[in-house]
């Protein structure tokens, strides 16, 4: 793993508030769990506990005005977008304040207006959205960049590849950032995959710089992205950033994940990203209580969201017919 | 490019393409086209001859083979400002990109809540009776059917690719655009200038008082050359052109069908799925008693396409199965 050290650019502050959005969405993730087994959400989640570094350290390196695509396991960049804690627990639990209006679901957080352009549940299919909204950033000349962030195990699949080639032939402004959490859904991308690092060492086929790094690193998450963000915006095209990582709950559902070795989720588990970022923050001469605050502040806005989402209306059923047309409606014959 | 649009001349349906995406292209900044081989080729079959002469590389771009990132990158800037004009060169390879027809384009307004919009038309050339074989012949305008979420177009003449293609691109919708391959040789008069053509509106073909013919791209050809044939009998058929299947204008259908008391559905895709069976469904229901006789289709035989002319001409629809179709139905 090549760990990049940029510690230097961050401040104090800065990196404190970082450190209070990703225990925001650690908390929103642990309360997605209890509503989820408490049978309050239907459907599915995928939880991205133990992920937060990466959408938390790679937005903080992101224009408002840039874009981002993200997987079903997509709560992290969601909120690291601005979308609030309520309006995703809302929609995880089939309420009209949802922020996809109870239309969408876990799999589908969306927060257009900050820029966060979907949450995509068929792997790999928002690669080339987000070489086309790269594209479409090129042609305006509007110098913003788009990102797409995806598993370990959407390398394996034919959008990646065909996107990364456009990519690279348009020179588009485009990162691809792999969370490789070294798992697909049960099966270790390992034991599919014949390079190690499975994006990072595909990349070069498609003459595109890539870098692994320390995933659970805030502060390399953004370093990194900063450097590949300032690539695209100079017109050297894409970058591949593959971010190790490592989910803390199950690959969904109420997955107990035990076909991971106990003394590999040890491992990780004390690579805690929240930890490492405290660590920083104690390094840069940050008072515990400083953190600790940080954490209480997370801890009521989450308490906050589930109660008003808890108390929040189901939709109206006549939504059902709305939104399918830009009309509003769903008219398909007279 | 040459300047087709002046009154009273006859174009082929190939240089409408070409011209429908010119003007768009020449009215609004936003429009660009990509697709394999589109720019300095003109496209395999040259319905965008000229285009890259006229507007180059910044607005035609030619993509590696790689229909997802076609229709990915074509909706990825669809959503943020664009509006891509994408080609699948034959309406085969839609399986290979199907994804984006039936999972992203059509499904993302919907399950965001209406927070995107995706103002993208998929252009591909359909249809078969050129020999092209299973893989290159299909049309497969009912596969798209299947996908609510979706408007499509398939034109039958060369004035209505040029107003359908001016709705296609400024529709705040995903449309799918099916040009047919037998068509694109054939001529009609130019499109006059600023001509639009709403979509989900039938045109009638062929006025008529005896049978409703509901034919849709190439079929309006040989509807229309059945029932001339069937005219000499004293049949006298209506030919409605559905222009769209979405939206379907089943208005038009129904009120023709309330004077002839007749239908045959003309449809090149296969019976079993095709859209025929959604426009017989829909006068079972709400059309019942307008009939004095059974509704029929006319469609490709349940087989993949042969090759040979005298085996596909077994499977697809033509003048004749259409004549005699009528020839049933009227004595029935
Ligand atoms: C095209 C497609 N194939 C299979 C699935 C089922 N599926 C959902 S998540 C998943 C695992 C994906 O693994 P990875 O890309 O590593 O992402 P992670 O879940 O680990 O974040 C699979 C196989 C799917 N949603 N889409
Ligand atoms: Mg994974």
């Amino acid at each position: 793993m090549t760990a990049v050290a940029a510690t230097d650019d961050i401040g104090a502050s800065e990196l404190l508030a970082l450190y209070e959005q990703m225990a925001v969405i650690r908390r929103t993730e642990k309360a997605a769990h209890d509503l989820f087994l408490a049978g309050l959400v239907k459907g599915t989640t995928h939880l991205a506990a133990g992920h937060e570094a990466v959408a938390v350290g790679a937005s903080a390196a992101l224009r408002p005005d840039d874009y981002v695509f993200a997987t079903y396991r997509g709560h992290h960049h969601a909120i690291a977008r601005g979308a609030t804690p309520e309006e995703c627990l809302a929609e995880l639990m089939s309420k009209a304040t949802g922020i996809c209006k109870a239309k969408g679901g876990s799999m589908h957080l969306t927060k257009a207006s900050a820029g966060m352009l979907g949450s995509y549940a068929i792997v790999g299919a928002h690669l080339p959205l987000a070489a086309g909204a790269a594209w479409s950033a090129k042609l305006r000349g509007s110098g913003q960049v788009a990102v797409a962030f995806f598993g370990d195990g959407a390398t394996n699949i034919g959008a990646f590849h065909e996107a990364l080639n456009i990519a690279a032939v348009w020179s588009l402004p485009v990162l691809f950032i792999c969370e490789n959490n070294l798992y697909m859904e049960y099966t270790p991308i390992g034991s599919v995959t014949p390079v190690p690092n499975p994006a990072a060492d595909r990349a070069p086929a498609y003459a595109i710089p890539a870098e692994v790094i320390d995933g659970n690193d805030v502060v390399v998450v953004a370093a990194a992205t900063a450097r590949a963000v300032q690539r695209a915006r100079s017109g050297q095209g894409p970058t591949v950033i593959e971010a190790r990582t490592y989910r803390h709950f199950g690959h969904s559902r109420t997955d107990p994940a035990t076909y991971r070795p106990a003394e590999e989720v040890q491992e990780w588990m004390e690579r805690d990203p929240l930890d490492i970022a405290r660590a920083r923050l104690a390094t840069l001469g940050v008072p515990v209580e400083d953190a600790v605050r940080a954490d209480d502040r997370a801890a009521q806005v989450v308490a906050e969201a589930v109660a008003a989402a808890r108390a929040a209306p189901a939709p109206d059923p006549a939504d059902a017919f709305t939104d399918v047309w830009a009309d509003g409606g769903s008219q398909w014959r007279t | 490019m040459a300047d087709i649009s002046a009154l009273g001349q006859t174009v082929t349906y190939r240089e409408a393409v070409a011209e429908g995406i010119a003007r768009e292209l020449r009215r609004d900044p936003a429009v660009v086209c990509l697709g394999e081989d589109i720019g300095k080729a003109g496209g395999v079959f040259k319905t965008t001859q000229g285009l890259f002469e006229e507007f180059g590389p910044g607005r035609i771009w030619d993509t590696p083979i790689s229909e997802q990132a076609i229709l990915g990158l074509a909706m990825g800037a669809a959503m943020t400002g664009m509006r891509p004009i994408a080609e699948i060169m034959f309406s085969d390879f839609f399986a290979v990109c199907w994804d984006y027809l039936a999972n992203e384009m059509p499904k993302i307004r919907y399950m965001t809540g209406g927070q995107i919009t995706v103002p993208v038309v998929v252009r591909t050339a359909n249809g078969g009776g050129l020999g092209f074989g299973a893989q290159h012949s299909q049309a497969v305008e009912n596969w798209t059917l299947a996908i609510p979420g979706l408007k499509i177009v398939a034109p039958s003449n060369p004035a209505d690719v040029v107003g359908l293609m001016a709705s296609a691109v400024r529709s705040e919708d995903p449309v799918v655009f099916f040009e047919h391959k037998g068509l694109f040789a054939s001529k009609g008069p130019a499109a006059p200038a600023d001509h639009v053509v709403p979509l989900g509106q039938a045109a009638i073909a062929r006025a008529g008082t005896d049978l409703t013919i509901v034919a849709l791209a190439v079929t309006v050809p040989m509807a229309l050359a059945a029932a001339d044939r069937l005219a000499a009998d004293g049949v006298s058929a209506e030919v409605i052109d559905l222009r769209c299947l979405v939206p379907l204008d089943m208005a038009t259908v129904l009120e023709s069908v309330g004077r002839t008391s007749r239908l045959l559905i003309v449809e090149e895709n296969p019976y079993q799925g095709g859209w025929g069976g959604t426009v017989a469904s829909i006068v079972a229901d709400e059309g019942f008693e307008l009939l004095d006789a059974p509704v029929r289709r006319i469609a490709a035989d349940c087989v993949p396409l042969p090759f040979a002319d005298a085996l596909e001409q077994q499977v697809i629809p033509t003048v004749e199965k259409v004549a005699a179709a009528i020839r049933r139905l009227m004595a029935y």
